[in-house]
């Protein structure tokens, strides 16, 4: 982090730090977590935001794209909505708070900020890096979550889904999640924000996937045109365990999703499928790395991008593989529509490969809608928008039919075909 | 059904004139076909009159059924009932056939103010006439023409002409790619629409096709003009003996 302590707080940044001091006598945790939070408080004060010089941040300058920060609402009010999947149980955050009721059967369930009263939760409250500012405000006024153990051989039938529904003012959650030995889940991250008003949300999750477990994680992001939304994803792979990611980006104004992950065990695979529905004024931005520290691990990550109006939208994906780490297979792609003169997307891979029998590969294109596929469809009685609209949504389809849900997938292709004709 | 008059086109992009003064009268019942020489403008023609933006028309009028066209964009012309099946069927990755066959067949009811159909209605349809063009179920699950052969896509786009019922076929060389086998099943594909108030224009390069679909009048167009219109003894003439002599008669 560059030396930026002779230069005048943002507005932002001072609204970060005097919110500090107004809240913590709230916030759940003493002794360690307190220290803790102290610590990454007083980090974000030394450092404050980062700007484009800070090369992890370099695509989106979160000093001057964080122009404020809404203050904390004890009395904003949300309610749970109905699941994406039809019968599946909720575990839902309104506006921070976990709701502790009707907890599911079969996996243990405890609220974050259970975790942090008893100081368990002293351990998370670290930073990954010296650019870790997500970590950093997010272990600041981390309030609630869930933490979750799903015990060995457990297999969910139906997704569980984390609902964390937004109304106004801030919110800053955590998910630690252990999925044991030969478990299989869905979990599904879905945000929402209930109205307009501007709000910050924070959230990390931290997944371990013991030996063999396989688990799909969707995270869907709703959230509204004000709302500024930073996110965190670590997760840890045993021997033959397998995680697949999906990411759908269809709100906010400024969005940071973090990847962060590591392969520790022989065996062990990732996907990433992310799609990202821009428009408006958006700026969104997926930022993902991965190390591949053990031989015989595999990744694939897969990400489409859709924009219109003057939206911007980053994807960094770097790939690290360790010196020891022979046979990895890893392979990246980033294909982005870019629908408006005004809209533009930055994608910037990058491998550091130190062993010599792998096999890693990087793409990135930028297209526009095919003019011959369209002068087709409309040959067969299609309107030119509507013809439009089914060539962009067969651009992302193509990700969700990944999911082998077949009642989820329903749902997320009508929530991408709605969201797709409010903004074609 | 179809009237052209002194149609004058040009390729959009760099002005080159295709279609020169061509002038042709098709009436509903009937099957004119089009034949000629590479180059003499045949897929153009079939192109401008399904409205594809990039040709230009500069002089001349298109009327179908007493009306200009000119100013109706392609898919007007489709749910107005002009059908061009294409010398070469686009690919189109992510569009499931089946979904792609009801939005087409749905949009160009609601441009005509029908109701749509109900989707067991529209499954049966689509079962009755991919079972009579021999199409594999199977093959409608697929992305539009992904991985279709030459074949395939020939009779997928026969399928969409049979679910589409249009009035004015317009058939580009889909006889290319076809074994006898497959011309056939096409042939009887087409032969099975042919009614007192539809037209079809074949356009071909060979006699062959037109053994199966046996035209009422045939036209020979070179340079961009029809230069000589007979009866089918005329495709035969030209099997036998050639262009050369059509067009150093017509010179």
């Amino acid at each position: 982090m560059n030396m930026q302590t002779a230069i005048t707080m943002t507005a932002a940044e001072t609204a970060l730090v005097d919110a500090y001091t107004a809240q913590i006598g709230e916030l759940p945790g003493e002794g360690a977590v307190l220290s803790a939070r102290d610590s990454l408080l007083a980090n974000l004060r030394q450092q404050g935001l980062p700007t484009r010089r800070v090369e992890s941040w370099h695509y989106t300058d979160l000093r001057a794209l964080l122009r404020s920060v809404p203050a904390f609402d004890s009395t904003a009010f949300a309610e749970k909505v109905d699941p994406l999947v039809a019968g599946s149980p909720v575990l839902s955050v309104l506006n921070g708070k976990a709701d502790t009721k009707n907890l599911p059967v079969g996996i243990n369930v405890r609220s974050y900020a259970e975790s942090l009263v008893d100081g368990v939760a002293a351990a998370d409250l670290i930073e990954r890096d010296q650019d870790d500012v997500i970590g950093r405000i997010n272990g600041s006024f981390v309030r609630d979550g869930f933490e979750i153990e799903v015990p060995e051989g457990t297999e969910l039938e139906r997704p569980v889904e984390f609902q964390l529904v937004q109304s106004s003012g801030q919110s800053h959650c955590r998910f630690p999640v252990t999925f044991g030995a030969n478990s299989k889940a869905t979990i599904i991250e879905r945000h929402l924000s209930v109205d307009d008003a501007a709000s910050l949300v924070t959230v990390v999750s931290d997944l371990i996937l013991d030996e063999g477990a396989e688990i799909t994680w969707i995270i869907l992001q709703q959230q509204g045109v004000s709302d500024s939304h930073l996110a965190q994803v670590n997760f840890d792979l045993g021997t033959n365990a397998k995680l697949k990611l999906f990411i759908i980006n269809a709100g906010g104004k400024l969005v940071r999703q973090e990847v962060h992950g590591v392969t520790t065990g022989e065996g062990a695979d990732f996907k990433l499928r992310g799609i990202n529905l821009l428009g408006g004024e958006t700026h969104t931005d997926v930022t993902f790395t991965l190390g591949h520290d053990v031989p015989n691990t595999t990744s694939t990550e897969v990400l489409r991008n859709v924009l219109f109006d003057r939206a911007k939208g980053v994807f960094q994906g770097q790939i690290r593989v360790a010196p020891d780490a022979q046979k990895t297979d890893a392979k990246m792609a980033c294909n982005t529509l870019l629908l408006s003169d005004d809209a533009d997307f930055s994608a910037k891979p990058e491998l550091e490969i130190f062993a010599d029998d792998v096999q890693c590969g990087h793409g990135a294109t930028v297209i526009d809608i095919n003019p011959t596929h369209l002068y087709y469809m409309r040959a067969r009685g299609i309107p030119e928008n509507k013809a439009r609209a089914m060539l962009v949504n067969a651009f992302v389809d193509e990700i969700v039919e990944e999911l082998e849900d077949e009642a989820l997938i329903e749902t997320l292709e009508t929530i991408i075909a709605i969201w797709l004709e409010k903004h074609a | 059904m179809l009237e052209i008059r002194n149609l004058h086109a040009r390729i959009a992009e760099d002005g080159t004139e295709i279609i020169r003064g061509l002038n042709l009268t098709v009436k509903a019942g009937e099957v004119a076909a089009i034949m000629g020489p590479n180059g003499s403008g045949k897929s153009t023609l079939s192109y401008i009159l399904s409205g594809r933006e990039d040709y230009e028309v500069t002089e001349g009028d298109i009327l179908y059924n007493g009306e200009s066209i000119l100013e109706l964009d392609p898919s007007e012309r489709a749910a107005k009932g002009i059908f061009l099946a294409f010398q070469y069927p686009v690919e189109i990755p992510g569009v499931a056939t089946m979904q792609f066959l009801k939005v087409a067949l749905n949009e160009q009811r609601k441009y005509r103010g029908e109701d749509e159909l109900s989707t067991p209605d529209f499954i049966r349809r689509v079962k009755e006439a991919a079972a009579k063009l021999q199409i594999n179920p199977d093959m409608l699950k697929r992305p539009l023409n992904v991985g279709f052969s030459g074949g395939e896509k020939k009779r997928a786009e026969i399928l969409q002409m049979a679910l589409l019922e249009p009035k004015l076929c317009v058939l580009d060389e889909t006889d290319s790619g076809l074994d006898i086998d497959a011309l056939k099943i096409v042939a009887d594909g087409v032969n099975a629409l042919r009614s007192p108030d539809r037209a079809v224009i074949v356009i071909t390069h060979y006699q062959r096709l037109l053994e199966y679909i046996v035209p009422d009048t045939v036209h020979v167009l070179y340079k961009g003009q029809i230069i000589k219109s007979g009866d089918k003894s005329l495709a035969l003439d030209l099997e036998a003996n050639g262009y050369a002599d059509i067009i150093d008669a017509a010179a």
